[in-house]
């Protein structure tokens, strides 16, 4: 009969366990796998450098972290979401619908989104936001007309680009890079050779022919990818005329086997992105329940390290890795230390 | 007389043909040749299948023995009680005590009279992250504060992959970037010569935790071995003992009707459930419901329970049926009652089989990330719980949890890792299923 006793003991250790399990002691973080890397370098430096416990941060996509912040308030919901794209004002009723409403938005830097292909591979070495719609859009522009797109060869419609199949790896749809490529790529692709208009003209709303710009052609040259860079280089590995979408600091720490395009002539670094020369880059956010900062020790440590010169300064680690500091840090320190939250 | 016979047989043409064992006649041959090649076809199989297993060996140890070994920079180093304080008044206190070890090191280094040009920044790229290392001693011992200390830190990851053959002068083009120059390969080879940079065995992979994405050296798997050890006991203190109740009860003492047979089915159908399924019940009914600890690894195991139940309970059902009726026949027949033949008769028994298909559902269990994503357990957790009861509700990773995310990092010093990571799996995996070996044979019994 030992054995019974020895369950029903277990039994009750593990209740006991569970239901001492209302204090929560670390910050949890969750969101984009873009922030992620950055938010693992803060949680790491975070813990080393107080006496707080080390932060725990999931990735899970910018989307679905948002979700879980406006699942409520409480110990058991996250207190931080990351972002790569701002909040909809959708996910700030929702939130506000489950009681969230102090939300502060801290944008603390930029990430650059760069184009790159195998090293082996096609001299892919110059891109237009056109070129980009030309290849990858199911309907353009040829001699004035919209048609269905016909081109197979990134040279069948600048010849300055080399002959190869046209092949494409972009962030799914679930990603907040899809948003930025959309918006700063595509649509820009779109005005740029004249679809745009032309889609106006035939009778078109503005906001049919702003979303059918932004459509991908489905006939298997643009590959949606739902996972990570590394899954994007993974491909890329295999199909030498395969053209990713990577974030800088992943490429950067790659380069002996990506080649990065220009957009627009200008070479992807912190300093272009810095500068805004580069066109592609967008900013990167965290969000903090405000109804937390007090009951969560290390909450606002956590936020004011992350945005403090030595971590998302210039010359910060997070610098260091890839992230292109925010010019405008100092307001969102004062903003992060006065808890100011989103009107 | 053969001759006669075979007279016989050609006399009588209508009448079937008498079959030799020495001679073979076609539909045999065909029967024989359907034979061998059936057993050539088996052979092919397992050839194919040892192909893969030698391969899969091979890829995992070839890609993961390396995160076993270590580029460290060697140094006797001495901290003052000024640079102590000074270091802790600062926000960024560990980019001091770096700092404070660069200038130190490049001290000891020109000493040395080494004749090679270089600055904090050189010495700087080729380090790791060093200073939480440096200030999570010194904290712990402050005594050693003004005394020498042997230090062995990581070097930066491209001067680990450097000395490991994985990169090399090729993979730096030009001016070189951040992370190095191409002059540095001078610099580390003439270090290493030196004895300031070497190779050692990396005993913070083992015991280590998580590290930021930036600092490839300082990851280990320890904390992540633990959390999987953690929600290994949950699953067997819960599901081992709920298992073999329900299917004692259910083999032994339920009536069988429709509704036995209805939960027999169910069983059946959720040991083929998929385990995502388990993990979202497991963040509706566990964290949001009866408000759990989000990645704790008491929750992880309440899910894998969940999913290790169905097997058990199969195969504990099938190990009970396979002790012979007259077992029980004979306890019953002197006396015992219903109870007491079964807990003193069948179920030691049946205990081989039991115990092997526990450990093969814990096994099973332990490689199991899908519904880990859900609650949390899959992440950025870079510690280790304060004690071992508050292990089971603190944050904590698992190890396939852990390989996942490594895989997924830029850095190609964590991939190695992640292959690392999958070595000290499998060892775990291997040794489970010794055990469950070795408890059949001690206590298996043939009738």
């Amino acid at each position: 009969m030992s054995f019974v006793k020895l369950s029903a003991s277990a039994l009750a250790i593990t209740a006991v366990s569970a239901g001492s399990a209302l204090a929560r002691d670390n910050v949890q973080v969750a969101g984009s796998s873009t922030v992620l890397p950055y938010a693992s370098i803060v949680a790491e430096a975070f813990g080393e450098n107080f006496d707080f416990p080390t932060p725990v941060v999931e990735s899970g996509g910018s989307s679905a972290g948002l979700a879980r912040f406006c699942e409520g308030v409480g110990e058991n919901t996250i207190d931080i979401a990351n972002a790569s794209r701002a909040i909809r004002p959708g996910e700030v009723e929702e939130c506000a619908a489950n009681g969230v409403t102090d939300i502060i938005e801290v944008r603390f830097g930029y990430d650059g989104i760069v184009f790159a292909s195998q090293i082996d591979g096609p001299a892919f070495t110059a891109f237009e936001p056109a070129d980009i719609f030309n290849a990858l859009a199911p309907t353009v522009l040829v001699d004035g007309e919209l048609v269905d797109n016909p081109y197979t060869m990134w040279s069948d419609f600048n010849p300055e680009l080399p002959e190869a199949e046209i092949l494409a790896f972009i962030p799914g749809t679930k990603h907040g890079t899809r948003e930025v490529f959309e918006e700063q790529v595509v649509a820009a692709g779109c005005e740029a050779t004249g679809a745009f208009e032309a889609m106006m003209a035939s009778g078109m709303s503005e906001d049919d022919a702003e979303d059918a710009c932004l459509a991908v052609r489905t006939d298997g040259r643009s590959v949606d990818i739902d996972g990570d860079y590394t899954e994007t280089l993974a491909r890329i590995d295999a199909n030498p005329n395969g053209i990713g979408v990577f974030g800088l600091a992943f490429y950067e720490n790659n380069t002996d086997k990506l080649k990065v395009a220009t957009m627009s002539g200008v070479a992807p670094n912190t300093e272009t992105i810095a500068s805004g020369e580069y066109p592609v880059s967008r900013p990167l956010f965290f969000y903090i329940k405000g109804a937390h900062l007090d009951v969560i020790p290390g909450l606002k440590e956590y936020a004011e390290f992350f945005v403090s010169d030595a971590i998302a300064g210039p010359d910060g680690p997070l610098s260091n890795y890839g992230l292109v500091s925010d010019p405008e840090l100092g307001s969102t320190q004062a903003m992060v230390a006065a808890e100011e939250t989103m009107q | 007389m053969t001759d006669a016979a075979t007279d016989g047989l050609a006399a009588a043409p209508g009448k079937k043909k008498r079959s030799s064992l020495l001679e073979l006649d076609a539909r045999t041959k065909r029967r024989n040749a359907a034979e061998a090649r059936f057993k050539a076809y088996g052979i092919i199989a397992i050839t194919a299948g040892l192909c893969f297993l030698v391969g899969l060996v091979w890829a995992i140890l070839s890609n993961g023995l390396p995160a076993f070994q270590q580029a460290v920079v060697k140094l006797d180093y001495t901290m003052t009680q000024e640079q102590f304080d000074e270091a802790e008044a600062a926000v960024l206190k560990t980019a001091v005590y770096t700092d404070q070890f660069v200038a130190y090191f490049s001290d000891r280094v020109r000493e040395q009279g080494i004749e090679a040009e270089f600055d904090a920044d050189t010495i700087e790229r080729l380090l790791g992250k060093v200073g939480g290392t440096i200030r999570a001693f010194y904290r712990e011992n402050p005594d050693h504060i003004g005394q020498p200390v042997a230090f062995e830190l990581s070097a930066a990851s491209r001067v680990d992959r450097y000395l490991k053959g994985t990169f090399d002068r090729g993979d730096v083009s030009g001016e070189g970037n951040r992370f190095f120059v191409p002059s540095d390969f001078d610099l580390v080879d003439t270090l290493q010569e030196a004895g300031f940079i070497a190779q050692v065995f990396n005993w913070n992979f083992i015991t280590g935790v998580d590290s930021g994405v930036d600092n490839a050296g300082g990851a280990g798997i320890g904390a992540s071995v633990l959390g999987s050890f953690l929600m290994m006991i949950v699953v067997l203190l819960l599901a081992l003992p709920i298992g073999v109740a329900a299917s004692i009860y259910l083999e032994e003492f339920a009536p069988k009707n429709w509704f036995t047979d209805f939960i027999e089915v169910n069983i059946s159908n959720l040991a083929a459930v998929p385990s995502i399924v388990f993990g979202i019940l497991g963040l509706a009914v566990f964290i949001q419901f009866a408000g759990m600890p989000q990645s704790a690894p008491l929750v992880g195991g309440l899910v894998l329970t969940l999913m290790t139940l169905p097997t058990i309970i199969i195969s504990t059902r099938a190990s009970l049926k396979s002790v012979p009726p007259s077992i029980r026949d004979a306890a019953l027949g002197v006396g015992a009652s219903k109870m007491q033949a079964v807990f003193h008769h069948v179920l030691p028994l049946a205990a081989p089989g039991i115990l092997t298909g526990t450990i093969i559902g814990l096994a099973q269990a332990l490689g199991e990330t899908a519904p880990l994503l859900l609650i949390g357990m899959v992440g950025f957790i870079a510690r280790y719980p304060d004690s071992f009861l508050g292990g089971f509700e603190g944050p904590n990773s698992a190890m396939p949890a852990q390989i996942y995310n490594w895989a997924s990092r830029s850095d190609v010093v964590f991939t190695e890792k992640a292959w690392g990571g999958i070595i000290i799996l499998l060892i775990f995996l291997v040794s489970m299923n010794l055990i469950a070996i070795l408890l059949r044979r001690r206590f298996e019994r043939r009738w």
